[in-house]
C-alpha cells in the first residue's frame, strides 16, 4: 500500500472525484494558481482547467453562498475556505442557507456541498488563527461534520463527503498535513457516521478526534508501559455521531477520557459525555472527564500556548484520575 | 465601463396588439396578487396565518413584468417578501395560500411558510429570509448555468435596504468577474423597515453601484409593467446572449406596512405621501391603458377583477381545510434519504 501524506490522500481523493463526477467542482482562495494555500489542491487546476478549480475573491460569505446556490440546481461544489477561522464570515450561509434549504423546500431543494478546510491550532498562530469550530457545526440539524485524522481516512471520508446529498463540513487538521501513512488506492471509501477504533486495551476508553488522537495514542503507549491499556476511539464523525461505538467501548472498559481540541464550554465531549449518561449509567465505574483546551483565547507565546493545548500528559492525568491511579 | 444609468426612454407610441394576450395576462397576475394579499392580510388578523407576513401590494407590477420575460428553465430567488412572484411564476393560489397556513397541501409542504415559498419544478427556488444572503445563491445558480453551458438565467430579488450588505457586494462582483448570466432586480420601495433609503444608504441612486462592478445597469419604473418588461427583456437578452450580469434598480412602493405588524405609515413616513404613491397604483396604470388603447373595457376588467376575487376565495377556502402535517414530517427532510 503507498504512503501518502495527509495532504496527498486530500489531493487524491478530489482528483478521483473530479474524474468521477463532471458536476464536481473546487472553489476557494488559492486553490488554483497558487495550487492550494496547503497545496491540497495541487495540480488539479492543470488537469482540470479553470471552470472546476475556480480562484475566488477573499469574500468567504460570498463564495460560501455561490457554492449554495451552484448545490441547490444539482452541481456538487467543494468549498474550501483557507482556514475555519475565516469561514465565521460564511457560517450564515452554511447555517441559514445550507442546512435549512431541504427542510424549509418541503424536501424539495438539497445541498450536496462539502465546505472544507484546516482548523483547530497550529504554532504560534495567535488568537484568531487558532479555533476549533465543530462543536458549533455540529449543533445545526442539516450539516453533517467529518473530520479525519489519519491520510486513509482523509481519503476516505472527503470520498464519502463529496458523493453525500447534504451539506458537509469537513474539518482537516491544520498540523496534519505533513503527517504520513497508509493510503489505499482508487475506490477507498469511509462511511460517514463511523468511529475508529484505533488501538484497543481493556481498561479505559479515550475518545477523540482529529488531531487528539495522535495525541490519546501518544498517550496511551505510554500508560501501556505502565500496565495501563486504553482503547483510542476515533470518532471521524462528529455529527452523526456513532453512539453504537461509543457505548460499546465505554461497556468494555467502564472508564472515559474525552479529548477535543476546542473549549471545554458545550464542546463536542459535553455531547459525548451526555450520551454516555444516559445510555449507559450503569456500565461507569467512574465519573468521565474531558481534556479540552483551556477556556481562554489562545496566545502568542510558545509556554502559554502550550499550557492552553491538549497534550498527552493532560490526558493521561485525566485516564489515571478515572481508574483511581496515581500518575508514574 | 459600465456608466452611470440613464432612464431608459419609456416606449413611444401605442401597444403592439399582436401582443394584447399577453399584456392582459398581466393584468390579471397583478390583479390575482392584490387579491391574494388583500386576502392574505385579513387571513393574519384572524390569526390564520402566523410568523411574519409581508405584503407586495403595490409592487406587482415588477414581479409580473419581469417574470414575463423569463424562459420556463430559469432560476428564481427572492427575498421573503415574494407572495407576488411566486404567484407570477405560476405556483397555484391554492399551494401560496395553504403554505402561508402552514399546510401540508403548500408549495414547501408547510415548513416554510411565508418567507420560504419554493417550487423547485419551475425553477422557483425560494423565499429567503436573511437580508442580502440569497444574492450569492443566484449568483452561484448563474455559475452554474455557465458551467454546464446551458442558457440558463439566474434572477434575484431584493429590497433597495440589501444593497448595503455585504453579501450584495460579494456577489455581484463575482457575477460581473467571472460573467454570468444573472440579473439581479433591486425592487427599492424606498423604506427598508422603517429606514428611508436616504438614510442607510450613502449615494441614492442604487443603480450606479453597479459601476463599482463594471455592471450594466437601469433605473426602471417598476410601476409601470410594460417598462418594467421591457427593461427585463434587455436584461435577460444580455444574460443569455452575451452572458452578462445586470443590475436593475427598479423604483417602485409599498403601500402598506413592512409586515403585518407594521402600520401602513406609522413614524417613518407620512400618511399624505402614502396616498400620493397610491396614485401611480399599477394596476390602475395598466388597467387605464388597455382600456385606452381599446385592449380591454371598463367592464371586462371588472369581470376579470371577479374571476381573481373568486380565485383567491377558492384558494382561502382550500387553505382552510387542507389537512396538517401529518406523522414523522416533523423529523423528516433534515438530511437526504440515501
Amino acid at each position: 500500500m503507498p504512503t501518502l501524506t495527509y495532504r496527498d490522500a486530500l489531493n487524491q481523493a478530489l482528483r478521483e472525484e473530479m474524474q468521477r463526477d463532471t458536476n464536481v467542482f473546487l472553489m476557494g482562495e488559492e486553490v488554483g494558481v497558487y495550487q492550494g494555500a496547503y497545496k491540497v489542491s495541487r495540480g488539479l487546476l492543470e488537469e482540470f482547467g479553470p471552470m472546476r478549480v475556480v480562484d475566488t475573491p477573499i469574500t468567504e460569505l460570498g463564495f460560501a453562498g455561490v457554492g449554495v446556490g451552484a448545490a441547490m440546481v444539482g452541481l456538487r461544489p467543494v468549498v474550501e475556505f483557507m482556514t475555519w477561522n475565516f469561514a465565521l464570515l460564511a457560517i450564515d450561509q452554511l447555517v441559514n442557507s445550507a442546512a435549512k434549504m431541504r427542510y424549509m423546500s418541503g424536501g424539495q431543494v438539497g445541498v450536496p456541498a462539502v465546505f472544507r478546510g484546516p482548523g483547530g491550532s497550529a504554532l504560534q498562530l495567535g488568537a484568531q488563527h487558532s479555533q476549533a469550530f465543530e462543536s458549533w457545526y455540529a449543533h445545526i440539524p442539516g450539516l453533517k461534520v467529518v473530520m479525519p485524522a489519519t491520510p486513509a481516512d482523509a481519503k476516505g471520508l472527503l470520498k464519502s463527503a463529496i458523493r453525500d446529498d447534504n451539506p458537509v463540513i469537513f474539518i482537516e487538521g491544520e498540523m496534519l498535513y505533513n503527517v504520513k501513512g497508509e493510503v489505499p488506492e482508487g475506490e477507498h471509501v469511509v462511511p460517514l457516521g463511523r468511529a475508529d477504533l484505533k488501538r484497543s486495551g481493556g481498561d479505559v476508553t479515550i475518545i477523540c478526534h482529529s488531531k487528539t488522537v495522535a495525541v490519546a495514542l501518544k498517550a496511551a503507549e505510554q500508560l501501556a508501559a505502565e500496565g495501563v491499556e486504553a482503547d483510542v476511539l476515533d470518532l471521524r464523525t462528529i455529527r452523526p455521531l456513532d453512539t453504537e461505538a461509543v457505548l460499546a467501548s465505554v461497556s468494555r472498559t467502564h472508564r472515559c477520557v474525552v479529548a477535543e481540541e476546542g473549549w471545554p464550554f458545550a464542546g463536542v465531549g459535553a455531547q459525548v459525555v451526555d450520551i454516555i449518561q444516559r445510555e449507559a449509567f450503569d456500565e461507569l465505574d467512574a465519573p468521565i472527564l474531558r481534556v479540552t483546551a483551556a477556556d481562554v483565547p489562545m496566545p502568542y507565546n510558545k509556554q502559554l500556548e502550550r499550557a492552553a493545548k491538549v497534550d498527552p500528559a493532560k490526558v493521561i492525568a485525566a485516564v489515571n484520575s478515572v481508574l483511581y491511579r496515581s500518575g508514574q | 465601463m459600465a456608466t452611470r444609468a440613464r432612464p431608459h426612454p419609456r416606449p413611444r407610441g401605442g401597444l403592439d396588439s399582436t401582443r394584447a394576450e399577453a399584456y392582459r395576462g398581466w393584468l390579471q397576475q397583478m390583479l390575482l396578487i392584490r387579491r391574494f394579499e388583500e386576502k392574505a392580510g385579513e387571513a393574519y388578523s384572524l390569526g390564520k396565518i402566523g410568523g411574519f407576513c409581508h405584503l407586495y401590494i403595490g409592487q406587482e407590477a415588477v414581479a409580473v413584468g419581469s417574470l414575463a420575460a423569463l424562459g420556463p428553465d430559469d432560476y428564481i430567488t427572492c427575498s421573503y417578501r415574494e407572495h407576488g412572484h411566486a404567484l407570477a411564476r405560476g405556483i397555484s393560489a391554492r399551494a401560496v395560500m395553504a403554505e402561508l397556513f402552514g399546510k401540508a397541501a403548500g408549495c414547501s409542504g408547510g415548513k416554510g411558510g411565508s418567507m420560504h415559498l419554493f417550487d423547485a419544478s419551475i425553477g422557483f427556488l425560494g423565499g429567503h429570509g436573511i437580508v442580502g444572503a440569497h444574492i450569492p445563491l443566484a449568483t452561484g445558480m448563474a455559475f452554474a448555468a455557465k458551467y454546464r453551458e446551458t442558457d440558463q438565467v439566474a434572477v434575484c430579488y431584493f429590497g433597495e435596504a440589501a444593497v448595503n450588505n455585504g453579501a450584495f457586494h460579494e456577489a455581484l462582483n463575482m457575477a460581473a468577474l467571472w460573467k454570468l448570466p444573472a440579473i439581479y432586480i433591486c425592487e427599492n420601495n424606498r423604506y427598508g423597515m422603517g429606514t428611508a433609503l436616504e438614510r442607510a444608504s450613502a449615494i441614492y441612486d442604487i443603480s450606479e453601484r453597479a459601476c463599482s462592478y463594471d455592471m450594466a445597469n437601469e433605473v426602471v419604473d417598476g410601476q409601470d409593467v410594460l417598462v418594467m418588461h421591457a427593461a427585463m427583456e434587455r436584461a435577460v437578452q444580455r444574460a443569455r446572449g452575451q452572458k452578462l450580469p445586470t443590475l436593475l434598480e427598479v423604483r417602485t412602493y409599498r403601500f402598506m406596512g413592512h409586515s403585518m405588524s407594521d402600520p401602513i405609515h406609522g413614524h417613518y413616513r407620512t400618511r399624505e405621501e402614502v396616498e400620493d404613491q397610491r396614485k401611480r397604483d399599477p394596476i390602475a396604470v395598466w388597467s387605464q391603458r388597455l382600456v385606452a388603447e381599446g385592449l380591454m373595457d371598463e367592464a371586462s376588467v371588472k369581470t376579470m377583477d371577479k374571476r381573481m376575487l373568486e380565485e383567491v376565495e377558492d384558494a382561502y377556502q382550500f387553505a382552510e381545510q387542507a389537512p396538517e402535517p401529518e406523522g414523522d414530517v416533523l423529523f423528516r427532510d433534515v438530511y437526504a434519504e440515501q
